[in-house]
């Protein structure tokens, strides 16, 4: 019986040919604008790390209060190098980081070849195990280079194919600015989207993925320079040590804590430590500290675009809009048909058929909708670059999940916008409509 | 033209009636509040930087494997280089730009020290150069002396004795007028104001920095750090020229460098295209769901409407077998869309408000204008009549002769 209602559909579209196209057509616009920007939302709300995002955690400790006439009740979203130390030093996570992103110029081996730059982290070992950094060959530095002060590097597939042309280059040298590095490791290239470690200095997103990591500890013997945002409040004293033992906020602090009872314990433990603070009189406000996992410290830092928000939320009112359309066009179609429908009742039909013909008849209108937004989709989404920032637009693309969606988004919409005609339709009195004929 | 006919005809359509009264209510609160946000984004990205944009270029310049303190003559030499280009007018080496969204900020203080209320301003490198290149105009006082110009170690404290500042910043901290001469803090020391230029927009083009976007200082003071950014003004037609030809130069007379291939060197115009990217491109997204959503408001009417004549084609011939002109029975549908229209956009209006309040809580929007409002209110009107004018045409063709037909 499917089928034959089916056929029916097609015969009653193809009687009406321009509102059949305009109900395609409301149906199309409305889905693929819908599902363009639901591409670009998946793509910037998305989790870079599921299977640790509640196992990794960003701490943090007021140490401006309400100094210099600052207002936030919040603690700074970085961390100062004199706190960042001494929760180092302590050791109380699993795992735990602090790095800062440093631009670097490498010099090649072959003087014919310019001197190019690089951009990555200074850190400290642990960041590799605990942020699932992929390797192509060796690893991670040890931990005892940490304390050392080695010149060590880790390098990307890229800076490894363009120094040496791609092959196992642990263990050789490469030239940062004068000093010599030997190589640890050469990562796959990496580059998780947000970028959850270092949302203060990329806002979450960077395009091109890091290429460099050398030891924190190095990093500052060097007095080499943040790349990334350097925020004071109040005066620093002059020269690299009196910056550094500032209350300038520039390092990304994260520790790895297996399940929420040691969280628990490691916030216990930051509200000591300003306790402590305060105590030694460096603080003159009580412990103000925070504790978030990935999840909710890209929500706290408002990751996902503006732009991205409320052009969803646009999208989604349009296709309402093209809801309530093609509402409006579908009950004047099946109204038109009233006569027919007296017709088939008084032949015996119950209403639960005349229910199924006419919900068939808009399924199919939702189909050639939903291959119309597909198609539209796929446009928009190659189009989106002129909207968003091309960091942001190269992360949403059309995948198996959003054709699926796409189409499941039109024909369920159909259907339901389908519902109130076809309850109208069913309703249709026989004996009335034979009567006026 | 009667109304109360209309109305109980229109009881006999509610659901179609409702349908489009609906309709033109969502459409009238996106569309108005989406050209509310173009209008918004277009203001931001018109908005002028108060430099000579069209024959600016800068150079992103990184030395190589030297110490911060030996840059000073390499910075002398790279801008001797660049100022003896020909086609050249001038040229000076700064921290940032205006549209490069990054930059540094501080507060600005009448008192020395933390004491004191503090102003927000940006922090400009600047050179006696400075102001020729970027085509500022000075409005009081006098440009920097080459004698007042000195280097600045990365971190080192930052309070020359020298400042020059744009006249938003000044008006904000000397209300009274005439700043030049007075001294302002940046930290213990005093500054004194030299200068006041007419506009230098702050580096960042949006968020946080939109309070006080003109408030700018140029301090006479050379960055000695390895990344520094050369600021080029070309002559009339040299843009394309300059802008291979200064890299080179650069290279040619030191290697040891790095000018990157994407970004190391552009144009002011290019420039402002990047950093105005979002913006232009939510005005255009907007622009398009405006358009769609009303030609789809359209259509639904004129589908609604083309269906209601086709019921009606006997009622029609009635009225006009009774004597009804054709002038009668379109402009009955005119009104009756009309007041159609008109219940929708008494809906929309409440729908549009509502929804800019829920955009400025949760996106930080501003309050929609009424003038938007009324604007929108009047085109959907119009476009209702617009769509309704074929059906009722060909409504206002049906023969009188109809009506004695049985089907």
């Amino acid at each position: 019986m499917l089928a034959y209602y089916l056929r029916l559909g097609v015969r009653s579209l193809r009687r009406n040919p321009m509102l059949t196209l305009l109900m395609v057509l409301a149906i199309g616009f409305g889905v693929a604008a819908s599902m363009t920007t639901y591409a670009v939302f998946r793509a910037v709300s998305g989790n870079p790390i599921p299977d640790k995002s509640a196992k990794l955690f960003k701490p943090q400790i007021d140490n401006w209060g309400h100094a210099n006439g600052r207002t936030s009740d919040d603690p700074p979203d970085a961390m100062d190098y004199t706190d960042a130390m001494a929760l180092m030093k302590t050791g109380k996570a699993t795992r735990q980081t602090v790095s800062y992103p440093v631009g670097l110029s490498v010099i090649p081996a072959n003087p014919k070849a310019k001197p190019f730059n690089v951009t990555g982290y200074a850190t400290y070992a642990d960041f590799f195990p605990m942020f699932e950094v992929p390797f192509q060959y060796g690893g991670a530095w040890p931990a005892s280079d940490d304390t050392q002060h080695a010149p060590v590097a880790v390098i990307s597939e890229k800076v490894n194919q363009r120094l040496f042309g791609g092959g196992n280059s642990v263990g050789r040298s490469i030239d940062i600015e004068g000093h010599r590095y030997r190589i640890a490791g050469v990562t796959r290239t990496w580059n998780p989207q947000p970028r959850f470690f270092d949302v203060n200095n990329t806002g979450g997103f960077a395009p091109d993925p890091p290429e460099i990591w050398i030891p924190f500890t190095r990093a500052v013997d060097l007095q080499i320079p943040t790349w990334g945002n350097n925020n004071c409040n109040g005066n620093v004293s002059p020269g690299w040590k009196g910056w550094l033992y500032s209350e300038c906020v520039w390092l990304s602090y994260w520790v790895e804590l297996p399940d929420a009872a040691a969280a628990a314990r490691y916030k216990n433990y930051l509200h000591a430590y300003a306790a402590q603070q305060q105590q030694a009189g460096r603080f003159d406000w009580p412990p103000n500290v925070r504790l978030h996992n990935v999840t909710e410290w890209l929500a706290d830092q408002h990751v996902v675009p503006q732009e991205s928000q409320v052009s969803l939320f646009v999208a989604l009112g349009f296709l309402v809009v093209c809801l309530v359309n093609t509402i409006g066009l579908l009950l004047a179609k099946f109204m038109r048909r009233a006569p027919e429908i007296g017709v088939r009742r008084a032949l015996g039909a119950s209403r639960g058929e005349v229910y199924r013909q006419f919900l068939a008849e808009a399924a199919m209108v939702g189909v050639a909708g939903g291959v119309l937004g597909l198609l539209l989709t796929a446009g928009g989404v190659l189009g989106i670059g002129m909207v968003f920032d091309p960091d942001i637009a190269r992360l949403a693309r059309v995948d198996v999940t959003l054709v699926a969606l796409t189409l499941l988004v039109a024909v369920f919409a159909t259907v339901i916008a389908a519902f109130y005609p076809t309850w109208r339709a069913a309703r249709v009195q026989p004996a009335w409509q034979l009567k006026s004929n | 033209m009667q109304i109360k006919p209309i109305l109980s005809a229109l009881r006999h359509h509610k659901a179609g009636t409702i349908l489009i009264a609906v309709q033109i209510a969502l459409t009238l609160a996106i569309v108005c509040n989406a050209l509310f946000i173009i209008q918004q984004r277009v203001t931001q990205l018109s908005r002028s930087s108060g430099v000579d944009e069209a024959h600016l270029i800068r150079i992103q310049n990184q030395w190589v494997g030297t110490d911060d303190k030996d840059i000073g003559p390499l910075m002398k030499a790279d801008l001797d280089t660049l100022r003896r280009l020909p086609g050249v007018v001038d040229a000076y080496a700064t921290n940032t730009t205006p549209l490069s969204n990054g930059g540094w900020s501080t507060g600005m203080s009448l008192k020395p020290g933390s004491k004191g209320e503090r102003t927000m301003t940006a922090i400009y490198f600047a050179d006696n150069h400075t102001l020729n290149t970027l085509g500022l105009k000075l409005v009081a006082g006098r440009n920097f002396h080459a004698s007042e110009v000195a280097p600045h170690m990365p971190h080192d404290t930052l309070q020359p004795p020298q400042v020059i500042v744009t006249k938003a910043l000044a008006d904000k901290l000397f209300p009274g007028g005439q700043a030049v001469g007075k001294s302002v803090y940046l930290g213990d020391k005093p500054s004194i104001i030299v200068g006041v230029v007419a506009r230098l927009q702050v580096p960042w083009v949006g968020g946080w920095a939109s309070n006080w976007e003109g408030q700018s200082t140029l301090v006479p003071r050379q960055l000695m750090m390895g990344g520094a950014n050369f600021v080029v003004r070309v002559k009339d037609g040299q843009l394309g020229k300059i802008e291979r030809a200064a890299p080179a130069a650069l290279l040619a007379s030191d290697r040891m460098r790095v000018i990157a291939d994407d970004h190391g060197v552009m144009t002011f115009t290019q420039m402002r295209q990047d950093v105005y990217k979002r913006d232009r491109g939510m005005a255009i997204l907007m622009g398009v769901i405006c358009l769609v959503l009303l030609g789809i408001t359209a259509a639904g009417i004129v589908g609604l409407t083309s269906f209601w004549v086709g019921q009606r084609r006997k009622q029609i011939g009635v009225r006009r077998a009774l004597g009804a002109t054709r002038h009668d029975i379109l402009s009955y549908f005119l009104t009756e869309n009309l007041l159609i229209g008109v219940t929708g956009v008494v809906m929309g209006v409440l729908l549009a408000m509502g929804m800019n309040q829920w955009l400025m809580q949760a996106f930080e929007m501003q309050r929609i204008s009424w003038l938007w409002v009324a604007g929108g209110v009047i085109v959907l009107l119009l476009l209702g009549q617009a769509a309704v004018l074929a059906p009722a045409m060909r409504a206002s063709r049906v023969p009188p002769v109809v009506a004695t037909r049985t089907v």
